[in-house]
């Protein structure tokens, strides 16, 4: 009886999103691995084949259980990220792996998932209001222990995708401040690196000007102003001075590259440059399954877990990029839509903290692989190769669906 | 509001993805071309290319097998440097800077080290190829000349120029191509197509496979075969009589318009072009602005034609009816045309008719008929253009359209001219006069001389000078089977005909006449001025004489024109006579004249125009051992610089 209301609350569309662009990850990495990188697409059949013992793990467990033990699994995914600074291992210079035998574990792809239950079991208890900054000192502290641990090994990309935690807090009731800082700080980031700090200066004196003695909505007394523009100024400079002197070279040229200032294509440029040519070189419909000649040539690195969807670009063109573009939109769109009709509190801000990591994944990872994003690791979720990563965003995804499979039961 | 920021996001962030994607697939072309050059490379086969017949079948360009020598420098191991030089015929030095050229291009590509060894240079070396290690051979087929003349007919191969790779798609960097003579003019045919296989590259530049399962690869066309309508006997011969001159000659089958000889003097063994001395030869030849070997005086030369234009004045006086066969004019060794203006006339002098004024050249006769012909009509501009017109029926003043690709207009004046000339007007037939005796604003090339011989031959028709005979499996063009015909009527070549026989029974070439063969000729000399140390000098006359032969059915007509010859009847006379007596009769009677022309030398009178190129003296030294050595005529001399100076500097 259990399990039939189970199949029949099931949300479909979300699975069938889910196995069509499994699948065609699978193709695309099948492509991308057979002339260089034999047995590669053999292990991730393999690992897509063990998703199927996981789904039913993850589905058949009691829906009470995650919330219950919310705090639990966040404990435990917190210790296995401490755990890598003893045990882990070293793999292209990122120390984010534990090896089993030739079996090598990443952590922190699981990290998303006990993170986004252990905030949605926070947030879940009547008695928080966002509005208190002790409540909102804490909800940040959920989200940046994971960060603090992620950050030195060095995993920024990982490290990033947390920052979408934010958003989730400011559905939840977070002062809207929150989010204009945020939005502000990157935009500051970004102009600084463009114009020199003088100007930015300048102009942030002017925008201030104007609304001190133009806004009558805002009623900001000139401290409050002179303050912004010393907290702005402080910002630009140490961006400044950052990128030039702390910033190595090759992540100075990540950004260069982006900046459109010149950057030898041969070194750091030739990741995104090739990729842009792999990407551009498919046309409308793409040079056919098999027929890429950017992924037979191998010119592409890391083409089979980062740059996955260049593969997608060249074989399948512009109908198949639009069409797995197409996919993960409406994939990401039915979350929010399951979510903003979950009954409880702590499934609602489950499903947007899902929502949220995969949305970040997938416009990191295709802004940068299409050369609009600086260089950074973050995998295309369930299309880019490694067991960690499907895995990881499986749980994530399926913990969510049972939960709305199990909204009915829940009064 | 606060559940609309997510959504939000998404649906932007997606669409500007699709927007960067639409960009780079749609918009961007540029990624789709780099991405063929950095994935697929086109490996190019070359098909030989064809060979060159004359129009007896005799072949006379052939091809053969050269080498490459190629070095792969990240694969080059310690050797013995000294035998790999001697082998090579190279130094050190050369070694290390090549080595290190090709380093520069890429240590793990294959680059040229040293390029065109014949099969004796490569030969030595590839016994020990073994041992060295990083080198390899890459054979190509390169031009083998059976013959030491026709270098002007034959053009030369060469590799393309960075200009045309861009024009035209069929051409990439390094290819061969034709220059010059038929070797440009019928490139199409002779290189054939090569073929292409498309090879899929790694980002290492390795080869990993035919790319589509060698879908789009095609197979090498081989060059077609082509006979030239040359007779090799005559051109050969023709070169040889042009030894230590400069000029032309042009030999035409008159009945087809073929082309039986092009000599351009002086010339160059075409051999020289090809192989490891190539460009240094070519520098030296393209250097030469003295003597200009490279510049073909048989197509390009363009001179006032002389006395032989006098056939036209007559033909265009007897069409116009201002004048007949028994038209008399008095020549008192001139003519006075205007007051104060006199034409010299080294004919006889006495009454004249026109078969007379013919033989014996006599410009007051030319001088009358010509100013008849311009008076007949009341304004001399309509009556300049009405013989303007017949003159141009000839093919002149114009290109001639045949199949080699230099060639010059000529002039023929027209009233535009004039008018350009005198913008105020006030010319008159008088003023003009000169025309009638091939001076004044008239040009021609040899070619368009000896085409005027051809069409009076044929008594007023022609067909455009051509080079080519036949292709395998192809027609040729059209246009030099379709016959051209004069303004003048049949009739009136008749009497002109019977003038140039007897130019070589009566005339001013009596001394040339063949044994049992008709031939009509007529000499010419054209006045000619160098500046010679900014001082304008006349120079010795260049020699013209135009013929064709024989009279009852004429089978060759010929121009020569040699530089600073003196009178037409002193070398392009005789040089016209031999020429024909060749071609007619496969030997020569007059082996004392063959003998003066053999050893006439002009090359004092060109020293006096700036001096000697080192090529010329050299062949002239070249040419004075092998008399001395053999007690023969000259012969043609390889060019070779090295060697040239080598003696001039042992002179010294």
């Amino acid at each position: 009886m259990k399990n039939q209301s189970i199949t029949n609350n099931i949300d479909w569309i979300s699975i069938i999103i889910y196995s069509v662009l499994v699948i065609l990850g699978w193709l695309n990495i099948y492509s991308s691995s057979l002339s260089s990188m034999e047995g590669t697409s053999d292990k991730q059949l393999i690992f897509i084949v063990l998703t199927i013992p996981l789904i039913f793990t993850v589905v058949s467990i009691d829906g009470k259980f995650y919330e219950k033990y919310a705090s639990i699994i966040f404990g435990v995914s917190l210790l296995s990220l401490m755990g890598l600074f003893l045990f882990g291992k070293t793999i292209a210079g990122q120390r984010c792996w534990y090896a089993i035998g030739s079996f090598t574990l990443q952590p922190s792809e699981f990290a998303k998932a006990a993170t986004s239950l252990a905030l949605a079991k926070f947030l879940s208890d009547t008695q928080i209001n966002l509005k208190e900054t002790n409540r909102q000192i804490q909800a940040l502290a959920i989200i940046f222990l994971p960060v603090l641990l992620i950050l030195p090994q060095p995993d920024p990309g990982s490290a990033l995708i947390y920052s979408i935690f934010i958003i989730v807090l400011y559905r939840e009731g977070l002062p809207a401040w929150y989010v204009w800082t945020g939005f502000i700080t990157i935009l500051l980031f970004v102009l600084t690196l463009v114009f020199e700090p003088q100007y930015i200066i300048l102009a942030a004196l002017a925008v201030l000007l104007f609304v001190h003695f133009k806004s009558r909505l805002a009623d900001r007394n000139a401290i409050m102003s002179t303050i912004l523009l010393v907290l702005i100024t402080g910002f630009v400079f140490s961006v400044d001075y950052i990128f030039d002197n702390v910033f190595k070279q090759h992540h100075r040229d990540r950004f260069n590259i982006l900046l459109g200032k010149s950057v030898d294509m041969n070194g750091t440029g030739y990741n995104t440059n090739q990729s842009e040519i792999a990407i551009g070189s498919g046309g409308w419909l793409g040079k056919g399954f098999l027929e890429g000649t950017q992924t037979k040539g191998g010119f592409v690195p890391e083409q089979h877990t980062d740059y996955i969807f260049t593969t997608v670009g060249e074989e399948w063109g512009f109908a198949g990029s639009l069409l797995v573009l197409g996919l993960f939109a409406g994939l990401l769109l039915r979350i929010i839509y399951l979510a903003e009709r979950q009954k409880t509190k702590f499934s609602r801000v489950y499903g947007y903290c899902v929502a949220g990591i995969l949305f970040t994944h997938f416009f990191v990872n295709i802004a940068m692989v299409s050369g609009i994003f600086p260089t950074i690791g973050v995998p295309l979720p369930f299309f880019s190769y490694g067991g960690s990563g499907l895995w990881g965003f499986t749980i994530l995804l399926f913990i969510f669906i049972k939960m709305d499979a199990n909204k009915v039961n829940e009064w | 509001m606060r559940k609309a920021l997510l959504p939000s996001l998404i649906i932007i962030a997606t669409l500007l993805l699709v927007i960067r994607i639409f960009y780079l697939q749609i918009v961007d072309e540029t990624s789709k071309l780099e991405s063929e050059n950095n994935a697929i490379k086109k490996q190019y086969e070359y098909p030989e290319r064809g060979y060159i017949f004359d129009r007896h079948g005799k072949l006379l360009v052939a091809n053969q097998a050269s080498y490459d020598i190629m070095v792969i420098p990240r694969e080059v191991k310690e050797t013995d440097t000294t035998e790999f030089c001697q082998l090579l015929n190279i130094t050190k030095d050369d070694f290390i800077k090549k080595i290190e050229k090709a380093k520069v291009y890429s240590p793990r590509l294959p680059s040229v080290f040293l390029s065109q060894l014949n099969k004796a240079e490569f030969a030595a070396f590839q016994e020990k190829l073994r041992k060295y290690k990083g080198f390899y051979f890459q054979k190509r087929s390169l031009r083998d000349y059976e013959v030491n003349f026709g270098a002007n007919i034959f053009g030369f191969i060469t590799q393309v120029n960075e200009k045309l790779v861009a024009k035209n798609p069929y051409y990439n960097s390094g290819d061969l191509i034709g220059r010059q003579g038929v070797e440009e003019s019928y490139e199409d045919l002779l290189r054939g197509v090569k073929g292409v296989k498309y090879i899929q590259k790694d980002k290492f530049n390795r080869e990993i496979g035919s790319y589509k399962n060698g879908k789009y690869d095609t197979i090498a066309v081989q060059g077609e075969d082509i006979n030239l309508t040359l007779d090799a006997e005559i051109q050969k011969y023709g070169e040889e009589l042009m030894i230590n001159k400069r000029g032309g000659i042009v030999a035409i089958e008159p009945k087809t318009g073929e082309i039986l000889a092009l000599v351009s003097a002086p010339s160059y063994d075409p051999g020289i072009l090809v192989g490891r001395q190539r460009s240094k030869n070519y520098t030296a030849l393209y250097r030469d602005s003295i003597a200009k070997p490279l510049y073909d005086r048989g197509l390009l030369a363009e001179y006032p034609p002389g006395s032989p234009f006098k056939i036209l004045t007559g033909l265009v006086a007897l069409q116009e009816g201002v004048i007949d066969e028994n038209t008399t004019v008095s020549c008192r060794h001139g003519f006075s045309y205007a007051r104060g203006r006199f034409m010299g006339c080294h004919c006889h002098g006495g009454a004249l008719q026109l078969h007379r004024g013919i033989f014996e050249s006599c410009n007051s006769y030319f001088a009358t008929a010509y100013m008849k012909t311009i008076n007949k009509y009341a304004k001399p501009s309509y009556a300049v253009d009405v013989w303007s017109k017949h003159i141009k029926s000839f093919g002149l003043g114009e290109f001639m359209g045949y199949d080699l690709p230099i060639g010059r207009r000529g002039n023929i004046p027209t009233s535009k001219t004039y008018k350009r000339i005198y913008p105020n007007g006030g010319w008159r037939s008088t003023t003009i006069v000169s025309n009638s005796i091939g001076q004044g604003e008239v040009l021609m090339t040899p070619i368009q001389l000896a085409n005027m011989m051809a069409t009076v031959a044929n008594e007023g028709y022609y067909y455009t000078p051509h080079i080519i005979k036949r292709i395998e499996g192809h027609k040729i063009d059209k246009k030099f089977t379709t016959k051209h015909v004069t303004t003048i009527d049949k009739q009136f070549f008749k009497p002109i005909i019977s003038g140039l026989f007897d130019v070589y029974n009566l005339g001013t070439a009596k001394g040339l006449r063949v044994e049992g063969i008709n031939i009509c000729g007529k000499t010419g000399t054209a006045e000619n001025f160098a500046k010679i140390g900014g001082v304008r000098v006349k120079m010795e006359d260049h020699s013209i004489f135009v013929a064709f032969a024989p009279m009852e059915n004429p089978k060759i007509a010929i121009a020569v024109m040699v530089e600073n010859g003196g009178y037409g009847a002193t070398i392009a006379g005789p040089i016209a006579s031999l020429m024909i007596e060749k071609y007619l009769r496969k030997k020569i009677t007059r082996t004392d004249l063959e003998k003066r022309i053999l050893e006439t030398s002009l090359q004092s009178r060109y020293a006096k125009l700036g001096g000697l190129s080192d090529i010329v003296k050299a062949q002239l030294r070249a040419a004075d051992s092998i008399k001395k050595l053999k007690s023969q005529p000259a012969q043609k001399v390889k060019v070779d610089t090295t060697k040239a100076k080598k003696q001039v500097i042992a002179a010294k």
